[in-house]
């Protein structure tokens, strides 16, 4: 029952991995930068929310409507101002760009914050659950970040296949300059889908954030890594593969965490790495490429 | 400009270039090898900070500048090269010997990772790297003999700190001759002029027969084995490595970055001056705390956007200097029976001759 219920939550916590991974799949998907800042916007996304709470009182759901708006706005205009440069001086400058932006972050927060753990508290939500089965209780919270973070990879699928915007994303990821000469600026395209990215990120942050029940500083280097491998574990390029990945993943470190509380990180690496050398095309192999 | 046909050009290698840095730079290295006699412990042992900053920038431009690979990995070595000490110390070894053979055993296990990471690309294989380090580190930390959690100090050690200074002093300064040297040496091989060709058009190298992936694979093991001995220096000057997570931090991959952008990318050059103003900032600005890697960051990105070339690139462009010749000119050699200027009709086209060979240069 113990490994049934590692299982569980392994997939459970998979969601979430998931739901960081999508952010950074649709900047990679769409604008061919890999943002390795992505873990610290998750992180900022919980930190505005914390501050929210402990200066205004605001609880976490109401918190969310501003958050992932602004952080989408940030995003925008971080593409706007500093990657499009970037991404028009080749390979390099784009990583290098988000890199500084990935050092930069978490030492602000530290000096702003100081590295103690600020609290997002979630009532007893985060403690409540239902048991299915003798030994095996699945938590409200786990349930509902699965079911946002399926929502949102088949909203974004949707988003993507049918409405105006997406073909115009999907459109500036294929040929920027034909969209230019059908006369769509690519570089706004491209901002938004930055800010959808942002967006995503933040709120992936927030759940992040209410399962911890807080964020540290050093939360976004965990996450840009975990979200990484979930995306590369899935399968580049498909937007279901990062909730496979992120499932795998899930489980991984939880079956881990079975055997030894200090496991789960060196497991969950390995099984990633382990995935890169025996099927370097991930485990979903994807039709569509986002 | 009169046509070139094969036989009037010639390969300028920049020989006199070449001769005139090697007596300057034996000169130089001389020097600093009796600087312990001159200065005071407390002045050189400051230094070797500087000389293992060099090592770690030349070799994140190697592996970024030339070979195209955005590591954010690298801690992964050095601090497989702290631990080494360790390890072969524990064996039975002096610890400057340890460092040594540490950095040839982290060599092969650099080449194994390296068919593990370079399964990625692009920004995937920065985060991959970066993901092998935290791996590593992880794995480290399981060992109880290497102090699992909490660091470890070098137990059978010189006793004189005064012998021990100038040891690590010199293994220091060896260390960062050998990089240089041996970048320098590179880059003018063959392997030299494919790294550059990598550099310039990855794509374009590889059609003209570059076998990339075996050029990479050569840069990414030195890379690692040069972080290592890095790693190595820093573990023999503080007796120790004060904690897993500060000898494996992604602070590493800020700071080589940030001295090889504000030096400038891609040159020899570049990473020293880099490493240069990034060891007085340090002087000057660490006390400001983690503010100071705030400044860090905004001012690589403003290097990448606004001077992507560097501090020596820019100079470069501006007064067409060079320190370190790693590059080729084709220089045109007046003809001695040089035909007047040859009558259309017979001058048959030929691709090799219409270039512009005689500007054509590559500069490292």
């Amino acid at each position: 029952m113990v490994i049934v219920n590692a299982l569980v939550q392994g997939v459970l916590l998979g969601g979430l991995f998931a739901m960081a991974a999508l952010g950074l799949s649709i900047a990679f998907g769409i604008l061919r930068v890999v943002n390795l800042a992505h873990g610290e916007i998750m992180t900022v996304g919980a930190y505005l929310a914390a501050v929210a709470l402990s200066t205004l009182g605001v609880s976490v759901w109401l918190s969310l409507l501003v958050v992932v708006p602004l952080l989408g706005v940030v995003g925008y205009w971080v593409q706007r101002l500093l990657l499009q440069r970037a991404l028009s001086l080749g390979e390099l400058a784009p990583l290098l760009v988000t890199f500084g932006i990935a050092i930069i972050i978490p030492n602000a927060l530290i000096e702003l914050f100081t590295t103690n753990k600020q609290a997002i508290p979630t009532g007893d939500l985060a403690v409540r659950s239902v048991q299915v089965a003798e030994g095996v209780r699945i938590g409200v919270l786990p349930l509902l970040t699965m079911l946002v973070a399926v929502l949102l990879i088949a909203g974004t699928q949707q988003f993507l296949a049918r409405t105006r915007a997406g073909r115009y994303m999907r459109a500036a990821a294929d040929d920027s300059e034909t969209l230019r000469l059908m006369g769509v600026d690519h570089r706004r395209v491209y901002a938004y889908a930055m800010g959808l990215a942002f967006a995503i990120a933040a709120l992936a942050g927030v759940f992040f954030g209410m399962r911890q029940g807080g964020v540290t500083p050093f939360d976004g280097q965990l996450l840009v890594l975990f979200a990484f491998e979930a995306v590369i574990i899935g399968g580049l390029g498909s937007l279901w593969g990062t909730l496979a990945g992120g499932i795998v993943l899930g489980v991984a470190q939880t079956l881990a965490g079975v055997v030894s509380p200090e496991l789960p990180l060196l497991v969950g690496n390995l099984v990633f790495l382990a995935v890169l050398v025996l099927r370097p095309t991930g485990i979903v192999r994807s039709k569509v490429v986002v | 400009m009169e046509p070139l046909v094969p036989g009037q050009v010639r390969v300028d290698r920049l020989r006199r270039r070449m001769i005139t840095v090697q007596i300057i730079g034996a000169g130089v290295i001389v020097a600093l090898a009796m600087a312990p006699y001159v200065f005071e412990p407390a002045v050189t042992s400051q230094w070797i900070k500087l000389f293992y900053l060099i090592t770690l920038a030349t070799a994140w431009n190697l592996l970024a500048g030339f070979a195209g690979m955005v590591s954010v990995g690298q801690q992964a070595y050095i601090g497989l090269g702290a631990y080494g000490v360790f390890v072969f110390n524990d064996l039975g070894l002096d610890p400057y010997s340890s460092a040594l053979v540490a950095s040839v055993a982290i060599g092969v296990i650099a080449f194994a990772l390296s068919f593990v990471a370079f399964r990625l690309r692009g920004g995937y294989f920065a985060i991959g790297t970066w993901v092998i380090a935290e791996a590593v580190r992880q794995i480290v930390i399981r060992f109880d003999s290497l102090g699992a959690g909490r660091g470890r100090g070098i137990e059978d050690y010189t006793a004189d700190p005064v012998m021990r200074n100038l040891f690590t002093y010199w293994l220091a300064l060896g260390i960062l001759t050998a990089t240089l040297i041996g970048s320098l040496f590179l880059l003018r091989s063959c392997m030299g002029v494919a790294l550059q060709s990598i550099r310039d058009n990855e794509l374009a190298a590889r059609a003209l027969g570059v076998d990339v992936s075996r050029a990479k694979r050569i840069v990414f093991v030195l890379a690692a084995v040069m972080a290592a001995l890095a790693g190595s220096v820093i573990c023999l000057q503080q007796i120790g490595v004060q904690s897993p997570s500060q000898i494996f931090s992604v602070s590493f991959s800020a700071f080589m970055i940030f001295m090889v952008l504000i030096g400038g990318i891609g040159t020899l050059e570049g990473p020293i001056l880099g490493a240069i103003i990034y060891y007085v900032m340090d002087l000057w600005f660490s006390q400001m705390g983690l503010w100071y890697l705030v400044v860090l960051g905004v001012l690589a990105i403003a290097v990448t956007l606004f001077l992507p070339q560097g501090i020596w690139g820019a100079l470069r462009a501006r007064f067409d200097i060079t320190l370190f010749p790693v590059g080729h000119r084709v220089v045109a050699v007046p003809h001695p029976a040089a035909p007047a200027p040859a009558a259309p009709a017979v001058r048959a086209p030929d691709p090799q001759n219409d270039t512009t060979a005689a500007s054509a240069t590559t500069e490292g």
